[in-house]
């Protein structure tokens, strides 16, 4: 545990023994094996590990679209494993902003409705909803372009309009499942800039994965995966290399 | 919330407009079709009751009847076997209200310069009791008439057009068979009979002026039929049995042999032919709803197609939030929307088709509020039941698989 953060705030992922198996018709094959890991308040982990490692598997554990096979996962003190569908769809619009690899926008609709889709989900009335959207689009730089489709923008333009969505019902929690997958350098270290402000100004936890050293750079804490078990958990700059090596 | 689902559903709908409209089709159709077939249906049946309604109720007809002569059976009709006497007798029955013996005929009417020819009943003043005819203008004719035989007339609406026109027949002159008649009053109209005769074209004069006046018969006394109306439906069937005892009697019909007269029921005769109309008209509509079923069906396969297509969204949306209920929400107010406006162009359509065959083809029809309701009612529990399915389908879809599927 990183001694920058407060020991007595509450952890807002607090996991222990988790084990995912999938079913397969060679019968059951583990993915995750005893993680634990517990993530602070204002924490930016990268997490990190080659393909098969299981950690895109994490990732959509700790964002509520997958359910472990066994073992505890509490976010915000909440035992995920105890929540009804509705609660976990709770969870997903209130506490969690996902962000996706592939950006996963509505093509259909401009970008104002696509930030504003969680809003919808939350209940929250039009009038505001196009508010909150629009401040959104304005805080990732794109205020100009709400009323453009996902397919008239540049790809980092729309994973911007992503985070917009993720962050438009002011979640606690960034999960990023490879933010800068599809992008160029360029555009990547913008919007890691974008991450780390984030992070560093409105204090918003953020885990990431990724499998490039340089993108993981920009996170304090890091978590390695291999072979579906953490095998190194601390600060970036204390990792060994092997352990922030680049891998496809 | 609902407010931002209908326009999204909205969208969805245009983004995909000709498969939207062809699936909506359906639904034009199957609702087009039960309007117009219901009111097809109603309309003949409407018209198959007003003329019910117009013969008058629990009525029998007595028809002189066949006789043999030489050993070759004539038809009914052929003796003129019935007096004016059997007459008076039938009404001394109990449970008979009013009996109305008629002598029908054809001549030449004329007033002024116009003529017309017509049926002509000569009858008592209780045919106006026994048919439910009332006059629209003058009075009727009075037993005294009949007793004197005196030369007076009550003209239907369609001769009174012909012979008189705009003017006022009540107290003019007209002469048939050259002789003077004046016009007491004026038949209130009466449409078609069951048959499609127009009952409206037809002229009253006493029973004895068309017996001895007008037609003269070779049989003096006698009349073509009888017309009797029963107190009651329930008494019909013993009413019947009593006349014909009385009638055998009277004539002097030997145990065994054939009547020399009929009896008809004609209350039952139109009974059965409302319960034809109604039965065709239940028809039609049931044939008609096979369309609105088939219509329902292409909601389901579109739905069906649209959530397989559309199972990344339904990803996407859950991943930020979306309950089960909010997708299942979602594709019920799309399948909603598609039939419910399908069902609006369809009873457009079902009504405009309907006047179009009235104006058009003289069909009888009716467009009934009822008739609406149920099908708009119908077609809007279609489309919830055909959408639920895949609505459901994609309400139950685990986040990560949705997000998964390519």
């Amino acid at each position: 545990m990183p001694e920058t953060y407060q020991m007595d705030s509450n952890p807002v992922i607090r996991i222990e023994r988790l084990y995912k198996e999938y079913v397969t018709d060679a019968g059951p094959v583990p993915v995750l094996k005893d993680v634990a890991v517990t993530v602070m308040p204002g924490e930016f982990i990268a997490i990190m590990g080659p393909s098969g490692s299981g950690k895109s598997t994490f990732m959509n554990i700790l964002g509520c679209l997958d359910v472990a096979t066994s073992g505890s996962y509490l976010l915000n003190g909440r035992d995920v494993n105890k929540q009804s569908g509705d609660e976990l769809a709770h969870l997903r619009n209130q506490v969690i902003g996902f962000v996706f690899q592939g950006f996963n926008l509505l093509p259909r609709a401009s970008l104002e409705d696509n930030v504003a889709l969680p809003l919808i989900y939350s209940g929250i009335p039009r009038g505001e909803r196009t508010a909150r959207a629009n401040e959104m689009l304005e805080k990732v730089g794109l205020g100009s372009y709400r009323h453009s489709r996902p397919n008239q923008i540049s790809g980092g333009q729309q994973q911007r309009v992503a985070i917009a969505r993720a962050l438009v019902n002011r979640p606690k929690l960034i999960l990023a499942d490879e933010p800068t997958g599809n992008l160029d350098t360029h555009t990547s270290e913008e919007i890691m800039a974008l991450f780390t402000e984030l992070n560093q100004r409105d204090g918003i936890t953020i885990v990431l994965v990724t499998h490039e050293s340089d993108i993981a750079a920009h996170a304090r804490r890091l978590v390695r995966l291999s072979d579906g078990r953490v095998v190194y958990d601390g600060l970036v700059e204390h990792a060994a290399p092997q352990h922030l090596e680049t891998t496809t | 919330m609902i407010g931002a689902m209908l326009s999204e559903a909205w969208m969805a709908m245009g983004a995909n407009r000709l498969r939207t409209v062809l699936t909506m089709l359906g639904m034009v159709i199957g609702v087009g079709a039960v309007i117009l077939m219901l009111a097809v249906g109603q309309g003949a049946q409407q018209q198959v009751q007003a003329s019910i309604a117009s013969m008058g109720s629990n009525l029998f007809i007595i028809l002189s009847g066949s006789t043999t002569s030489g050993g070759a059976r004539m038809g009914g009709g052929a003796a003129p076997t019935l007096t004016l006497a059997d007459a008076q007798a039938i009404e001394e029955l109990p449970a008979v209200v009013a009996v109305a013996p008629s002598s029908p005929g054809t001549a030449q009417l004329v007033y002024g310069p116009n003529n017309w020819s017509t049926q002509i009943i000569g009858s008592l003043p209780s045919f106006l009791t026994v048919r439910d005819w009332k006059l629209s203008a003058g009075a009727p004719f009075t037993d005294s008439d009949v007793r004197s035989a005196t030369r007076v007339a009550l003209l239907g609406q369609t001769v009174t057009k012909n012979l008189f026109g705009e003017e006022d027949p009540v107290g003019k002159t007209i002469r048939i068979k050259n002789s003077p008649y004046v016009v007491l009053g004026v038949l209130a109209a009466k449409g078609q009979s069951l048959d499609g005769r127009d009952q409206d074209d037809t002229v009253l004069v006493p029973v004895t002026t068309a017996q001895r006046k007008l037609f003269g018969t070779q049989f003096a006394g006698t009349v073509r039929f009888i017309m009797a109306q029963a107190e009651s439906d329930e008494v019909m069937p013993k009413v019947e049995k009593s006349i014909n005892e009385l009638l055998r009697q009277r004539h002097r019909i030997h145990e065994g042999a054939d009547n020399d007269f009929s009896v008809r029921n004609l209350t039952a005769m139109a009974n059965t032919a409302a319960e034809t109309a109604q039965v065709m008209s239940l028809m039609l509509g049931a044939i008609a709803s096979i369309s609105l079923l088939v219509g329902g069906i292409g909601i389901m396969n579109i739905m069906l197609v649209s959530v397989t297509e559309r199972t990344r969204e339904i990803g996407i949306r859950m991943a930020i939030g979306a309950r089960g209920r909010d997708i299942l929400l979602q594709f019920l107010l799309e399948a909603i929307i598609i039939s419910v406006i399908g069902c609006l162009i369809g009873v457009i359509l079902g009504v405009g088709g309907a006047y179009a065959a009235n104006k058009a083809g003289g069909m009888a029809v009716l467009v009934t509020m009822a008739s609406i309701v149920t099908a708009f009612a119908v077609a809007a529990t279609v489309g919830i039941f055909f959408g639920w399915y895949p609505a459901r389908k994609a309400s139950l879809l685990r986040p990560i698989d949705a997000l998964r599927f390519q």
